[in-house]
């Protein structure tokens, strides 16, 4: 338990910006990809199951975390898997009480969740040897940084798909969420290849070129800032005026 | 040594199978009541759909005919959970208009493909709705009316008329529009379609709504 007293210096913006950014399940990580493709017809389908994956995540990141010590590494797999699996199970009926028509359109692929890669990788590289607190954290922050994939790409595909966003969000949110629903082309005929399963693939594939653009450009920025610096580094003159 | 990591790896393993399924099964428990209900409420909100609320005055729910035990295998009703399905019949002061058929299409692309069928006393459908499938998502789902108009196309349709690729739907505002076959998916197409002359002709044989055979049954 000395570990826990030890670990007290967790960077939870590391982790944070490591699940939201940097090693985002879905666009570095490339985990999770059979839900990420099939469910993101619509914001609200990618929202339910972004929500459903993320509770899974942080439960069993949880759980993971509390059992770490205890667990021999033989058995740690299906230790974990048990543990997920009995999570998504949970959610499952959760869902089936509470929402049940989104259930009933995200069917297969809420017991999916078990498969998503993602949940096992955080659980063995991360809860499996961290304190509690920082792997909840660390659930967190992935299963929203996949949820946010999720819902970027179901709001692509409905908008091109179906000239529509934020439909049926009341399967989710209940009554309230009637007329949420913003039609942003009238009597829009429907774009095929982006309701199919291709359009998730190409929804994903800019969303990845996007992220590492956005990195490159970042690193780009980072280098001529610091090349002035480099070049003109052996004298540095601080009296004269520049003008 | 092997056989003592075995043992106590084996025993963990238990424990963590024990705590598992007890967390399942409580779930389970406190969520069992919820589930039902809402299954319940799925349930009726589809019968409404087929015939609305105001158009007849009785208990659409609880007023039901057992499908004769020779047609349960022609309806595809043999899965152990369909054996309890009725027939829902609609009235107006009485006198049965419609009934509201639950019938299983066994051949879908990935499993069966579960429906109710509302027909009018003249044979012609009141409306089609997909309670539960499998099929393939964003190929073979537009049989939900959730996804896709498809099944609306068969409104109307008798036993004689064209069950074809190309359906024009009429509005209430008079215009037309021409549903176009999906492309794909053929499979769950066929499975629909073939199923729905099925009930159609067990309709017009076994004639449910004549009270001749059955009385009312009362729930």
């Amino acid at each position: 338990m000395s570990e826990e007293t030890m670990d007290t210096s967790v960077d939870y913006k590391e982790i944070s910006l490591n699940g939201l950014w940097n090693n985002n399940p879905a666009l570095t990580q490339l985990l999770g990809l059979c839900p990420l493709l099939a469910v993101t017809g619509s914001v609200v389908n990618a929202l339910g199951l972004g929500i459903a994956t993320m509770a899974v995540l942080v439960g069993s990141n949880l759980a993971v975390s509390l059992i770490r010590h205890r667990v021999s590494d033989a058995v740690r797999l299906p230790a974990f898997v048990m543990i997920i699996a009995s999570f998504t199970t949970c959610t499952e009926l959760l869902m089936q009480a509470f929402t049940y028509e989104l259930y009933q359109i995200l069917g297969i692929f809420i017991p999916l969740i078990v498969t998503n890669c993602a949940i096992l990788g955080r659980a063995d590289a991360f809860a499996s040897r961290n304190p509690v607190i920082p792997s909840i954290v660390d659930g967190f922050m992935m299963g929203l940084g996949f949820c946010v994939v999720l819902v970027a790409i179901g709001a692509i595909r409905e908008i091109l798909g179906a000239g529509t966003l934020f439909s049926n969000m009341r399967l989710l949110f209940g009554d309230v969420a009637t007329n949420w629903k913003f039609t942003l082309v009238d009597d829009y005929r429907g774009f095929l290849v982006a309701v199919l399963p291709p359009g998730a693939f190409l929804a994903a594939g800019f969303l990845i070129a996007g992220k590492n653009w956005i990195d490159s450009e970042i690193k780009r920025k980072a280098e001529l800032q610091k090349q002035p610096v480099v070049k003109g580094s052996k004298r540095v003159k601080t009296t004269s005026v520049i003008g | 040594m092997l056989k003592n990591s075995i043992g106590f790896n084996s025993v963990l393993l238990a424990i963590f199978a024990f705590v598992t399924a007890g967390v399942v099964a409580v779930t389970y428990q406190s969520t069992k009541d919820r589930i039902s209900d809402a299954k319940l409420r799925a349930a009726q909100a589809a019968l409404f759909e087929i015939i609305p609320k105001e158009d007849h005055d009785n208990d659409l729910f609880s007023d039901t005919v057992p499908i004769p035990e020779d047609y349960r295998e022609f309806m595809g009703l043999t899965a152990s959970e369909d054996l309890d399905k009725q027939m829902h019949i609609a009235r107006r002061q009485g006198e049965p208009f419609a009934a509201i058929i639950p019938t299983v299409a066994p051949d879908g692309y990935s499993g069966p493909i579960k429906m109710i069928i509302g027909v009018y006393k003249d044979g012609s459908i009141a409306g089609v709705r997909v309670t539960d499938h499998n099929e393939t998502p964003g190929l073979g789902d537009y049989v939900d009316v959730r996804k896709s108009n498809w099944v609306l196309s068969f409104n109307g349709k008798t036993l004689g008329s064209r069950f074809d690729e190309k359906t024009n739907i009429k509005h209430p505002d008079g215009s037309e529009e021409e549903f176009d076959q999906l492309t794909g998916a053929t499979i769950t197409r066929t499975a629909v379609t073939r199923q729905i002359k099925k009930t159609l002709s067990f309709f017009n044989i076994a004639d449910p709504l004549t009270p001749k055979e059955h009385n009312e049954v009362t729930p």
